[in-house]
């Protein structure tokens, strides 16, 4: 098996990780984990490694992907395949394509659901007069944990279904 | 307060207090954020990081959880003040390369500590003693609440807050426990554990986070997913499984009571007669020792050792923290022959020479 960073060498070095019951598998040579290590002076940390992650496994992709270039910051698809973060905010624009699946595979999800900034939060309310607002994220929320649960249904993960189905009710309990 | 003010006192979070202390060392609550319309740290040019560094100088030197704040640039202060900060888990590994336009605040004591142009422009986190996830992340939300009004945070709709690798975006939030699970390793469980913990997308590190070995029994449990779940359900789920790991702890200590107490008095004993007259002892061997002595000390087994002190050698014995105590730069031999002075001095060992 070929290194999924130079693909060049032989893989020797095999790491699985699993996510939300995902697996997810990363095969590196010597050289590659070394030169990594050395670069970042410390250990080799999967975050490390999320440059080798991007394209993987198809290459096919890659070749359209590799002239991708951010407008506001100037990094390349190719720094950020080499540096394994991003430029500046706007990255996550201009590198969508890749991202997107990217970080689906390393959290499962990608729509935040979690606290939001309160300057937003006020505008919001100012410009919608609260009530319209509200419905709409809390329709679009329902949908989003509907899915989950579905998912976690899927996997088995009972305990986590029951928390969502509960969280579900009290949402739509609580519809204006 | 300077540099030198935090030799003064022992952290805030190894008071030993706080629930489950004894099993629990601390808990660690992180937020990365990042300044709206300035590159992210690693790609910026130095003007950029410098204006970054003054802008969130300004702003964060006039909150009210900064009073009597320290402040530190990285590439000001001299490498054994970097390096004590890092041994005091103020600041990350990371944080220590490439220090132009790096800096740090760190509250009076020691609770809060924000990395300025570390990976992401802030690195906001809280530190507590025991099993404290709760109250930290109430402390951390309010200084964010408050840097959130006076600085505009990189945020997208769909992917919440906007951080320099994708990893980390979303929540942007880590939250760390940091344990000590003696009994589990000795009755062989560990792996096993670990293994669980993993697919509960959570990650297990060493004493000082990311890339490091987990020496002496000592392990840091934290989230690894910070898209798609809110805050609260993932703090949640962490307490959940550190709960579990500590009545398994537990579990494993009655275990070894009851049924291998010999065994089990004859290391600790032996831990604590080394750790009381040794000449010579290197950082790792401390640590494993120290590691069983903490075991009697929770099980009753030894009864004259106070969980505080321990928590005080841990931080002593580290080579920037002994270089600064003794104002004197140690080779690494003489380091192990001051090491074991300290510890002597704590324990109320054989003084002779100390």
């Amino acid at each position: 098996m070929l290194c999924d960073i130079c693909h060049k060498n032989e893989a020797m070095i095999h790491i699985t990780e699993i996510v939300n019951d995902e697996a997810r598998e990363l095969h590196v040579c010597q050289q590659c984990a070394d030169a990594e290590s050395m670069h970042m002076n410390q250990g080799f940390g999967i975050a490390d490694l999320v440059s080798g992650m991007v394209g993987f496994p198809g290459e096919a992709r890659e070749a359209k992907e590799k002239d991708l270039k951010c407008p506001t910051c100037g990094m390349a698809y190719s720094d950020f395949r080499k540096l394994g973060r991003l430029g500046c905010s706007e990255c996550y624009e201009a590198f969508k394509s890749v991202l997107i699946p990217l970080l689906k595979n390393i959290h499962g999800s990608i729509h935040h659901t979690g606290k939001e900034p309160e300057k937003m939060v006020a505008s919001f309310e100012k410009e919608y007069t609260g009530k319209k607002i509200n419905v709409v994220t809390k329709e679009v929320k329902i949908a989003e944990l509907r899915e989950k649960l579905q998912r976690a249904v899927q996997t088995e993960q009972y305990e986590e279904a029951a928390v969502l189905r509960d969280r579900i009710k009290e949402l739509e309990k609580n519809k204006i | 307060m300077k540099i030198d003010d935090l030799l003064k006192q022992p952290s805030e979070w190894l008071k030993g207090a706080g629930p489950d202390a004894g099993i629990v060392i601390s808990s660690r609550m992180r937020l990365a954020r990042n300044i709206k319309g300035f590159t992210f740290s690693d790609w910026a040019d130095d003007k950029t990081r410098e204006a970054v560094k003054d802008l969130c100088k300004r702003q964060i030197a006039s909150s009210n959880f900064m009073k009597n704040a320290l402040y530190a640039e990285m590439d000001k202060i001299s490498p054994v003040d970097n390096l004590l900060l890092l041994e005091r888990h103020l600041i990350s590994r990371e944080h220590l390369n490439n220090p132009s336009g790096k800096a740090v605040f760190v509250s009076e004591k020691e609770i809060i500590s924000v990395m300025i142009n570390e990976e992401d422009h802030l690195r906001i986190q809280v530190l507590q003693s025991g099993l404290n996830l709760i109250s930290a992340w109430d402390i951390l939300k309010a200084l964010e609440k408050d840097l959130e009004a006076k600085l505009d945070f990189a945020y997208s709709e769909q992917l919440g807050y906007l951080t320099a690798c994708p990893t980390n975006v979303g929540t942007g939030m880590r939250a760390s426990v940091m344990f000590h699970l003696p009994a589990v390793v000795m009755t062989r469980q560990i792996k096993d554990i670990l293994e669980a913990i993993s697919k509960l997308g959570l990650t297990v590190r060493g004493f000082f986070g990311e890339g490091t070995e987990a020496i002496g029994n000592f392990f840091q449990v934290s989230n690894q997913v910070t898209l798609g779940h809110r805050e609260a359900d993932i703090i949640s789920n962490l307490e959940r499984v550190v709960k579990q790991l500590i009545a398994q702890e537990e579990n494993s200590r009655k275990f070894l009571i009851a049924k291998k107490r010999e065994q089990l008095e004859d290391r600790i004993f032996r831990a604590y007669a080394t750790l009381k007259n040794a000449h010579v002892i290197n950082s790792e061997e401390t640590l494993e020792l120290l590691s069983l002595l903490r075991l009697g000390v929770e099980t009753d087994i030894i009864k004259d050792v106070k969980i505080s002190s321990l928590n005080e050698i841990f931080i002593i014995i580290q080579p920037a923290h002994l270089q600064k105590m003794r104002n004197k730069k140690f080779s690494s031999q003489e380091r192990d022959i001051e090491r074991a002075k300290l510890i002597r001095n704590v324990l109320g060992g054989n003084t002779k020479n100390v």
